[in-house]
């Protein structure tokens, strides 16, 4: 046991005489949460339009000042002919062109019907269809507001109410996926390097020759690395209440727990791409390139999981981070208990355990 | 000269004798491109809506139809109890609940006015509210045809209406994996290049070898030069083999010129690699090296405006990306593959990107000191 505390503490020195590293390793998670919850936001705002108005009379203009009111769009250009179109398109300057054709107000007046067309920038087919869904939005406003003097018969309102997120804040999706990125790729990435390292050096030899059981040689690996988790996982859940106003509607106690089972489980991958890459480069091209797409794409808060095809929706259910991403949106942010998360907290439980089981069997007490 | 080859033969031994890198540097990127793209897919469609039914009238059953009829719902469940369904939500079986109230029907036809009611999961708020518009305008659908079912409508429209139509241009499916799979493959080759460039010479430190190079004649532009090459071979490589995927996989032919493209990456990957040789040559250990990189690279990566527009962002991080050479390639191989844009288009993108290499690379061969 006492051999077992001074390996333990070999790497804690390790760890701590490396000032550089523990920086990174310190300051990552901070950053992406600060990064991820102020910039990033799949939200469409500010989208940048112009308005090709060949009628320029006054029910254009009230349907463009409502436009320029909404905090969706942006108008950037005023546009006076059909072939001024494209070029505008092609040099990335505007998402959406919005056409009124000539004599609009008077066919609306007259005839009752008059057209508006919406051209869309698809390249990005999510914020095509977004903005031409906002854009239908105010226009469909503006027409009940000239109706309003003559109440139709046979209405049915509806009344709407935000559960969960009445602000409708970005972060609330974020933070809960950011926490599940970041305590993977830095769990994973600390220990893929850790054994590898003694390899590439030719310390293994040293360890091999001690006493010293493959059993002990691993989790001494991975203590003083659960420990730095922890003081990540403190900061992130820090910044996300102070910083970024993400409540914490659940027991603290139980996201705290999960959050740890999790780094297990990234620590314990860490460790099996550890045992089985034969250099330091391997390890962290496996580590980084292999599992930061991955991670997020598969995790669900970038993409929903039931877009994906069914084969896809089957393979994410491999990667810890979708499981995770669960447990905290249910625990953080809806406020739930264990009964409605224990699955996700036993396919966790189990995943660690059989990464564990694997890399013990992949250490070899050998060298080659 | 003869430096230069020799110590580029040398380089690329080393490359070539280490299968387990190559494999990784072609299977890895290779792999990622055909699945993930088919996981990229953000449109918000099957809402899981769960229904509450009090009325139980033909009324509240048409609605219920039409909305199990429409693309973007998917009925999860249809009891009587509100209490029920927002555990369908809690448990996440459900994003949506409908509530029709008793004598929903009776209302709408003896006083021409009825109410629904809609509690939505918004923790991804852009869904909740695209989701409620979807689901208003089938509502509003709904509502006319009862309309039409009581009032003989005349023949012109009674009150004034507003026809929406739209045109979805350069990606007229609305193809997602159009708009992802270019993104990706600039990922891609962006953390080949950056990775292993970082981590190169710092191996030759913590390995030691690099005291035999402090000692022979190389100068120090020789030896980045060197080191620069390979890679930069290896990330057109990449870049090659990626496109050959996508077309196989996706479709995907370039509108615009394959040269413009190339031209673009050859520079662009001109800088990645500068800052992958600069980072290679503040550090000491490999771990330092994969580290600072990494770090830098998924900053570059998240803000380069793959996932998330760079419109909605905040000002300061608008600003950030004018430094961010990935935003300026995901953006160039947008605009030539979706939308056809010249070399001419993308002139000020090419020179910026230009201007990073020449910077980060003279800044990397400064640094590098032939010393222990």
């Amino acid at each position: 046991m006492k051999q077992f505390f001074y390996f333990i503490q070999k790497e804690f020195y390790h760890l701590l005489r490396d000032r550089r590293t523990l920086f990174i390793l310190f300051g990552m998670p901070v950053t992406q949460i600060l990064i991820f919850g102020f910039a990033l936001t799949n939200e469409v705002k500010n989208s940048r339009i112009a308005i090709l108005d060949l009628s320029k009379d006054e029910a254009t203009r009230a349907i463009i000042h409502e436009l320029e009111a909404s905090r969706y769009f942006d108008i950037v250009d005023n546009l006076n002919s059909y072939p001024e179109l494209e070029p505008a398109f092609q040099e990335g300057k505007i998402r959406l062109a919005i056409v009124f054709p000539e004599q609009f107000q008077q066919n609306l007046l007259h005839t009752n019907s008059a057209r508006i067309q919406l051209v869309a920038d698809a390249t990005d087919p999510n914020v095509a269809n977004t903005l031409t869904t906002y854009a239908q939005a105010i226009i469909m406003d503006y027409q009940n507001s000239m109706r309003e003097t003559n109440e139709l018969p046979y209405r049915i309102n509806t009344e709407f109410r935000m559960l969960y997120n009445p602000q409708l804040k970005g972060s609330y999706n974020f933070v809960p996926g950011v926490m599940a990125m970041v305590l993977m790729l830095v769990g994973a990435m600390m220990t893929s390097i850790s054994i590898v390292r003694e390899k590439e050096l030719g310390t293994m030899e040293v360890i091999l020759v001690s006493p010293i059981v493959p059993m002990r040689v691993i989790v001494a690996k991975m203590i003083p690395y659960l420990l730095l988790s922890m003081v990540n996982i403190g900061s992130i859940l820090l910044l996300s209440v102070y910083v970024l106003d993400v409540p914490i509607q659940g027991s603290l106690w139980l996201l705290v727990f999960e959050c740890l089972l999790f780094t297990l489980t990234a620590l314990s991958l860490g460790l099996l791409i550890s045992s089985i890459s034969g250099s330091q480069q391997v390890a962290m091209l496996i580590s980084l390139m292999g599992l930061f797409l991955p991670t997020v794409m598969f995790s669900g808060f970038m993409f929903p999981v039931e877009n994906m095809p069914v084969p896809l929706q089957v393979i994410s259910n491999a990667v810890p981070a979708k499981w995770f991403y669960y447990i905290v949106k249910d625990v953080m942010i809806k406020g739930t208990g264990l009964e409605t998360v224990w699955i996700e907290t036993l396919v966790l439980a189990g995943m660690c355990f059989v990464l564990l089981t694997v890399s013990l069997k992949k250490f070899k007490v050998r060298l080659e | 000269m003869r430096t230069l080859r020799i110590l580029l033969e040398k380089e690329f031994r080393q490359i070539f004798r280490n299968p387990a890198i190559l494999r990784l540097i072609f299977m890895m990127p290779s792999i990622q491109l055909i699945v993930l793209p088919l996981a990229a897919d953000y449109e918000v469609k099957n809402i899981k809506i769960a229904v509450v039914d009090q009325d139980h009238s033909t009324y509240s059953r048409q609605l219920v139809n039409k909305i199990s009829a429409s693309k973007y719902f998917d009925l999860a469940s249809y009891t009587s109890s509100y209490n029920e369904a927002l555990e369908e939500v809690e448990k996440d079986r459900a994003d949506l609940v409908l509530q029709i109230p008793a004598n929903f029907e009776k209302d709408i036809v003896k006083h021409d006015e009825s109410s629904l009611f809609m509690a939505l999961n918004a923790i991804n708020g852009v869904k909740a509210n695209l989701g409620g518009v979807y689901l208003r305008n089938i509502i509003n659908d709904f509502n006319n045809d009862i309309r039409l079912d009581w009032i003989q409508m005349p023949r012109f429209n009674p009150q004034p209406m507003i026809q929406v139509s739209t045109i979805n241009w350069f990606n007229p499916l609305l193809n997602y994996q159009y708009f992802m799979v270019p993104g990706i493959l600039v990922i891609l080759v962006t953390m080949v290049g950056s990775f292993l460039s970082a981590l190169n010479i710092v191996r030759e430190k913590e390995v030691g070898t690099i005291e035999q190079i402090n000692v022979t004649p190389i100068r120090k532009h020789q030896f980045i030069l060197g080191k620069l090459i390979p890679f930069w071979v290896l990330g057109i490589v990449v870049l090659t083999i990626g496109m050959i995927l996508a077309r196989l996989f996706y479709g995907i032919v370039p509108d615009g010129s394959l040269l413009t493209i190339y031209l673009f990456a050859v520079i662009y990957l001109l800088s990645v690699l500068g800052l992958g040789l600069l980072i290679s040559t503040y550090t000491e250990t490999q771990q330092q090296a994969m580290l600072i990189s990494f770090f830098m690279m998924m900053i570059f990566i998240l803000l380069g405006g793959l996932y998330t527009s760079i419109d909605s962002m905040p000002a300061w991080a608008q600003t950030f990306t004018k430094f961010n050479p990935v935003s300026y390639f995901i953006e160039v191989m947008r605009m030539v593959v979706l939308k056809g844009s010249s070399l001419y288009d993308i002139r000020y993108h090419l020179l910026i990107v230009a201007a990073f290499g020449v910077f980060l690379n003279t800044w990397a061969v400064i640094n590098y000191r032939k010393r222990t």
